[in-house]
């Protein structure tokens, strides 16, 4: 017998094709790897679909792989609360786009309001800019902070309004 | 303490210099100013602020602004070590100001991490101590001013 993981990577294989989504059985959590373009689209599906009805989401994380290995991902946590199943989703891209900007991916934000203020988390510590979010602003730092600390290449500025940053 | 009770004893005439009652009147009815934890009543009736947590970039900028709303003869304690010299995020916390005396001058700084209450009792008698010498003749900050920076003196 299939498991519940099996039966939802295959329905959005046949929704949404083999290139889009691909099944990833790591052994603590089974996951699925969005093509980065779609995951606005497989996270409306999954919302909206009978069989999934995945009305929670319960965590968007991201994570900054480091100038070595180029790619940051972030980390999408389902939950249906009448079906009682969750689903893990994953996207990879590059740390910057091709003119050395900051990243740029979907945002889920209109699916669920919870994105909203985790995408501002993600924009907030790791730079990543979601694509039509409704109110992209840092949410913890200052508004005139410079930098998205949790890079792997971040270096804190020297003075923040006239005080030094680094003990000294 | 101890003053106008064996005053009050001899006789019920109160002898006594304006220095010593004033300072007894002020280290007797210090109004502490709390910020962030609950409504507290505004800092322009407020004597001595309590910087009791970490201090945050973000939040050296209001802290600043509450200070300055203050009247003076006006105090501040520092609590713990997070606000004395950034406790345990001295080093990678890159939001964390290093020490609230970075943005405001502190009277007194209470360790520990989290001091014990005796020890912010304590501090609060040192406080007191403190204020007890003051005196309205020689206004001491204004002199420990105009040491360091003779002939340009800037009154906070």
């Amino acid at each position: 017998m299939k498991s519940a993981f099996d039966l939802l990577a295959e329905l959005l294989v046949n929704r949404f094709g083999e290139t889009a989504v691909v099944a990833e059985n790591t052994p603590l959590q089974p996951r699925l790897r969005i093509a980065t373009e779609r995951i606005a689209d497989v996270c409306q599906f999954l919302h909206e679909n009978e069989q999934t009805y995945f009305d929670l989401l319960e965590c968007l994380s991201a994570v900054d792989n480091g100038p070595g290995t180029g790619t940051m991902e972030v980390f999408y946590h389902l939950y249906s609360i009448p079906y009682e199943h969750a689903l893990a989703l994953r996207i990879v891209f590059p740390r910057n786009d091709a003119s050395g900007n900051l990243p740029e991916v979907p945002t889920v934000s209109h699916v669920w309001r919870t994105a909203d203020w985790h995408e501002r988390e993600a924009y907030d510590l790791l730079g990543i800019r979601f694509a039509a979010h409704p109110d992209l602003r840092r949410i913890l730092l200052p508004a005139d902070w410079e930098g998205h600390p949790l890079r792997k290449d971040y270096t804190e500025q020297d003075r923040y309004h006239g005080i030094s940053v680094k003990y000294e | 303490m101890g003053l106008l009770d064996q005053k009050f004893e001899s006789g019920g005439v109160i002898i006594t210099q304006v220095d010593d009652l004033i300072n007894w009147a002020r280290l007797s009815s210090l109004w502490p100013m709390g910020f962030g934890l609950f409504p507290r009543p505004s800092p322009r009736q407020s004597d001595v602020m309590i910087v009791s947590g970490t201090v945050t970039f973000k939040m050296a900028d209001r802290i600043k602004r509450l200070y300055e709303q203050m009247a003076e003869p006006r105090y501040v304690i520092s609590m713990g070590s997070c606000s004395n010299c950034g406790g345990p995020y001295w080093q990678h916390g890159y939001h964390v100001v290093k020490g609230v005396d970075k943005i405001i001058p502190v009277d007194v700084y209470v360790p520990g991490c989290p001091p014990r209450p005796e020890a912010l009792i304590g501090g609060i008698l040192k406080l007191q101590e403190k204020i007890r010498t003051e005196t309205l003749a020689v206004p001491k900050a204004l002199l420990a001013m105009m040491e360091k920076q003779p002939g340009q003196v800037e009154i906070p």
